[in-house]
């Protein structure tokens, strides 16, 4: 039988037909839908038993209580916890997005040691013990050449039982070179100090006040504990609170208020002290406080009267001076008024005399201590740790000047200079640090002036970073000893900045520890106890645990339960009009040092012929700034007018842009003293001709692939300016110029 | 080539000058297809045998790959040591949701040392519980992860079976072979043992049509639950004047007519 052409149709057909009658076409369309509905490579999230653990936020200075949602063993969601007296089931984007840097890539899993070059990437895992002995060794040796003066200590907060021990094995060991990272609780600290007496942490009772003055700050942009502010901003809006503010760039916070004035940039001092003159002249102060609990007001009253009446003010702001009269006789007027400071987020320190003159505003107006008002916050006193007892080697130590210049005759209100300490260190031929140790701050990549901070640590013997993530600092470092993140550990997180009310909050291991990594309490505690001596004594706790649960006593109790503790002698609102000055009032010219705020303005860096350009930075709640870096799912909000691929775009007044010959979108090479950077141009009338915004946050050379090098670090770009008188950073901007790429 | 093509090529330069040949080609053709008619069936015939067998035998075996769970569980053994019969291992949790599978965690209580020489026994105790590592239990119910389905649902509320759907496994002494679907990865009991589709019991098979069977069967409409003035004080009445009886449904809409229907089910 020959099979023809016939035969082998009808066998197709009968294959075909019988295909049709077998239940295979049905189920294999029904196999492939669900295939295709439910790619095999697409994660699921495991099913399992749903529980919530309760711990703070320590991402910024926010502190928010969170409520983190777990299925079995792992953490799936983290919400504002509900009833916090900071947030109160409020949370950022960043907050939200903490499980990324839980469980993202950018996390050091184990110790390292250094094997390539500084900075090359090349490392070595190490175990524990061997981390732990290294550090030993080396502070060992430096304090045996009598040396131990030359180990600095970076950090990023000086308040709770993690960093106070550290401060206690930089005073056994014999340092006085403990460096705080700046912000505006500098500034605030200090110029509290100076008028009421207290060296405290400010509290704004924003959730009574009615007229919010803002000298530049982002009460919307991440200023202050973010979450909290977000909430006070919505309540001005429902409540009729009125919010102007000044600032030269229209940014979220200015768009969202009742009034912006765009004041040209680094003048808002003098405006202050502008609308100082008019409610002293036309008499709008509250005479009552005035006259019975401030002293001063008279030097203060000539300064302003004999310096800054509108017309001056005008000339230097660019406001008109009737909107200075207006804007004065408003906030006198006002029934709570209530005037802040520290531009964008409060990352740089900033000139004291402008928090000066923003704290004389609140003074005139009589909103000190008061509700709706402003007050000195005392922590919840709770560390009571013996006195260290020093031997000989830490006593020598602790009597050499610091470093950085800070508590010197010539910076005597100043507790921390971090911006001095690159110049300072690369001023001799050899650097006069020998030994960094770096714990919750990234300074390679926060402190202006990058490069010469990258230079500066160049040339120190050794550097260790306790970060839990491969962050700038981190990658620079010799050794790196790797904390658990906030989601994997116990803390005391003190009073979050700007709230009125003290509070300690907890947190808590809300997973095991996902990698190598141990608290960086313990390893403190255990590098004493090998240093041995004095220093071993000066830590009599097993364990950070141990410490902490004794420390708190029968507060551990209220903590471990509720999360939060309040502190049992705070009164809300009451009129404590006793200050702790030598004069027992509100001294708005300081008898000891003879400051009357006034107007020194801050000369930024660079030749207006050179650079004809201002260059400001500019903070947005989408892109962490400080020493955590973004999350991928915060990267992913950023519009794509700020950051397109891996450019960053710099906004530039239409009329300026135009004069540049620069389209929108276009290339441009943005160039200052400091250094240069490539970028695109974004045209924005919401920024005065003439000065140039580039975002903070971005320009990471750490961290992932979804952070880093994405955009320009602004802090590249710019490099410290000090304040006369305190030494802190004031740069503010940088002048710069933009051309043709 | 087929032979009717080569027929042509003969015929045609004879077609070129004489149109008479036309017809005689028509006839040789019509004679050879005639001639042809008993291969033509028979290869049909085979075509469709063997597509059958392909399809009702061959592919539904080659779909599945056959894989044995890595305890050979007796269920029977079990259900006769506890007391409260399905839920004291698979339980409801405080929040409502089902637990699925038990955890390690539940059999160590039993199970911290071997018990009895049972080869299965010795094997779970040293490379799980001694371990401290969880059963990687193959689950012949799991849904497709699009599905939502709620057991509370189903147990709680409609006071349901276990065995409707799924069958009398608790009278199982060992545990049969697991057979996933080779493209989805599910298992082969939501399709159904039975490859055509057929089924004589309730759990026979889980597809969305044997939710639907159900659902249409009893006439249960889920409705929203909105509560008017109305309705609320009926409910305190009743929950005051009769206490213990169940409150008549709420008045919303439907549940599986409305607007977004799908994603009751479907996630």
């Amino acid at each position: 039988m020959k099979i023809d052409r016939r035969s082998f149709l009808s066998f197709l057909i009968g294959g075909a037909a019988g295909t049709a009658l077998s239940p295979m076409p049905l189920k294999l369309t029904d196999d492939s839908s669900i295939w295709t509905q439910m790619w095999p490579w697409t994660p699921v999230p495991e099913d399992g038993e749903i529980s919530h653990v309760n711990s703070t936020c320590t991402l910024c200075p926010g502190h928010c209580g969170i409520t983190v949602r777990k299925i079995n063993d792992r953490a799936v969601k983290i919400e504002g916890m509900k009833g916090h007296p900071v947030n109160d089931g409020g949370i950022c984007l960043l907050g939200l997005s903490g499980l990324q840097l839980l469980y993202g890539p950018a996390r050091v899993k184990t110790p390292l040691k250094r094997v390539g070059a500084r900075g090359s990437g090349r490392w070595k895992k190490i175990s524990w013990d061997a981390a732990v002995s290294e550090v030993v060794k080396q502070l060992g040796d430096l304090r045996a050449e009598g040396k131990s003066h030359s180990v600095g200590l970076i950090t990023g907060s000086d308040r709770g039982t993690v960093s106070q021990l550290f401060a206690r094995l930089m005073t056994a060991y014999g340092s006085p070179n403990v460096m705080r990272t700046p912000s505006m609780l500098d500034s605030y600290e200090l110029t509290l100090q100076l008028t009421q007496g207290t060296r405290a942490l400010p509290g704004f009772d924003f959730e009574n006040a009615d007229f919010i003055l803002s000298f530049g700050s982002g009460i919307i942009d991440g200023w202050g504990s973010p979450v909290r502010m977000f909430k006070a901003f919505s309540g001005w809006r429902s409540n009729h609170g009125k919010v102007v503010q000044i600032e030269p760039r229209l940014s979220r916070t200015a768009a969202k208020s009742d009034r912006w004035i765009p004041v040209k940039p680094g003048t808002e001092g003098v405006l202050a002290l502008g609308l100082a003159h008019v409610i002293i002249k036309e008499a709008l102060y509250n005479s009552d406080f005035i006259d019975n609990y401030s002293v001063g007001f008279e030097d203060l009253k000539r300064l302003v009267l004999d310096k800054y009446s509108p017309d001056n003010v005008a000339a230097i702001t660019a406001i008109d001076h009737k909107d200075i009269v207006t804007l004065a006789r408003d906030f006198a007027a006002a029934s709570k008024p209530l005037a802040i400071c520290g531009r964008g987020r409060g990352s740089v320190a900033g000139s004291l005399d402008e928090f000066m003159a923003v704290q004389a505003l609140n003074a005139l107006v009589g909103n000190i201590n008061k509700k709706g008002g402003v007050r000195a916050v005392s922590e919840i006193d709770y560390i009571n740790w013996p006195e260290v007892q020093m031997d000989a080697v830490a006593a020598a130590g602790m009597q050499r000047e610091r470093l950085d210049g800070a508590g010197s005759k010539k910076y005597p209100d100043t507790r921390y200079l971090l911006n001095r300490l690159p110049a300072a260190i690369s001023s001799g031929e050899e650097s006069s640090l020998a030994a960094l140790l770096v714990t919750g701050a990234n300074p390679l990549y926060t402190m202006p002036g990058s490069t010469a901070v990258k230079k500066a640590m160049a040339g120190i013997g050794f550097v260790v970073s306790f970060s839990s993530y491969m962050d700038e600092t981190a990658q620079n470092a010799d050794l790196i000893l790797p904390n658990h993140t906030y989601l994997e550990r116990f803390e005391d997180v003190p009073t979050p900045f700007g709230l009125q009310q003290p509070v300690t909050s907890l947190a808590r291991p809300v997973v095991e520890p996902q990698f190598n990594t141990q608290h960086v309490g313990d390893v403190v505690i255990r590098i004493a106890k090998a240093l041995g001596g004095s220093i071993a004594g000066a830590f009599p706790w097993e364990g950070y645990q141990t410490c902490l649960k004794e420390t708190l006593g029968h507060k551990w109790e209220t903590l471990i339960t509720k999360g939060f503790l309040l502190d049992d002698n705070y009164r809300a609102f009451a009129r404590q009009m006793k200050f702790d000055t030598p004069s027992g009032k509100f001294e708005f010219a300081n008898k000891k040092t003879g400051r009357v705020p006034q107007f020194a303005p801050i000369k930024i860096e660079g030749d207006a012929k050179l650079y004809p350009l201002i260059l400001v930075p500019y903070d947005s709640f989408r892109l962490a700034g400080d020493y955590i870096g973004s999350p991928p799912f915060a990267v992913k909000t950023v519009e794509d007018t700020v950051l397109k691929g891996k450019d960053v775009f710099v906004e530039l007044n239409p009329e300026t842009a135009r004069a540049l010959r620069l389209r929108e979108g276009q290339h441009a090479i943005l160039s200052t003293p400091r250094g240069q950077a490539k970028v695109k141009v974004h045209w924005f009338d919401g920024i005065r001709p003439g000065v140039v915004a580039l975002p903070r946050g971005l320009g990471h050379t750490a961290y992932d692939k979804y952070l880093a090098e994405k955009g320009v670090n602004f802090n590249e770009l710019i490099g410290p300016v000090e304040d006369p008188g305190t030494g802190w950073d004031a740069a503010w901007g940088i002048m710069a110029k933009l051309t043709k790429a | 080539m087929s032979i009717s093509d080569d027929n042509a090529k003969q015929i045609s330069p004879e077609a070129d000058g004489d149109d008479a040949a036309a017809p005689s080609s028509e006839i040789k053709n019509k004679a050879q297809g005639n001639g042809s008619g008993g291969p033509v069936i028979l290869f049909f015939i085979l075509g469709l045998a063997v597509s059958l067998i392909l399809g009702w035998v061959i592919a539904p075996e080659l779909l599945y790959s056959q894989k044995k769970q890595p305890i050979d569980y007796n269920h029977a053994l079990h259900v006769a040591e506890v007391t409260d019969g399905c839920e004291s291992c698979h339980f409801f949790r405080a929040d409502g949701t089902f637990s699925g599978v038990p955890k390690l965690e539940m059999c160590i209580d039993c199970h911290e040392e071997v018990q009895g020489e049972d080869p299965n026994e010795i094997k779970f105790v040293e490379e799980y519980v001694v371990k401290e590592r969880e059963v990687p239990w193959l689950i012949y119910s799991r849904q497709p992860d699009c599905v939502f389905f709620s057991h509370a649902a189903h147990i709680k509320g409609a006071k349901m079976d276990c065995v409707t759907c799924h069958g009398h496994i608790g009278e199982s002494e060992t545990s049969r072979v697991y057979e996933e679907n080779r493209i989805t990865g599910y298992s082969r009991d939501i399709w159904g043992k039975n490859i055509a589709g057929f089924k004589k019991n309730s759990w026979d098979r889980m597809k969305m049509d044997d939710c639907a069977e159900c659902h249409q069967k009893e006439y249960t409409v889920q409705r929203t639950d909105v509560k008017t003035p109305i309705k609320r004080l009926l409910d305190n009445f009743i929950a005051v004047s009769f206490p213990g009886m169940e409150a008549p449904a709420g008045i919303g809409d439907s549940v599986q007519t409305q607007r977004d229907a799908c994603f009751v089910c479907h996630k």
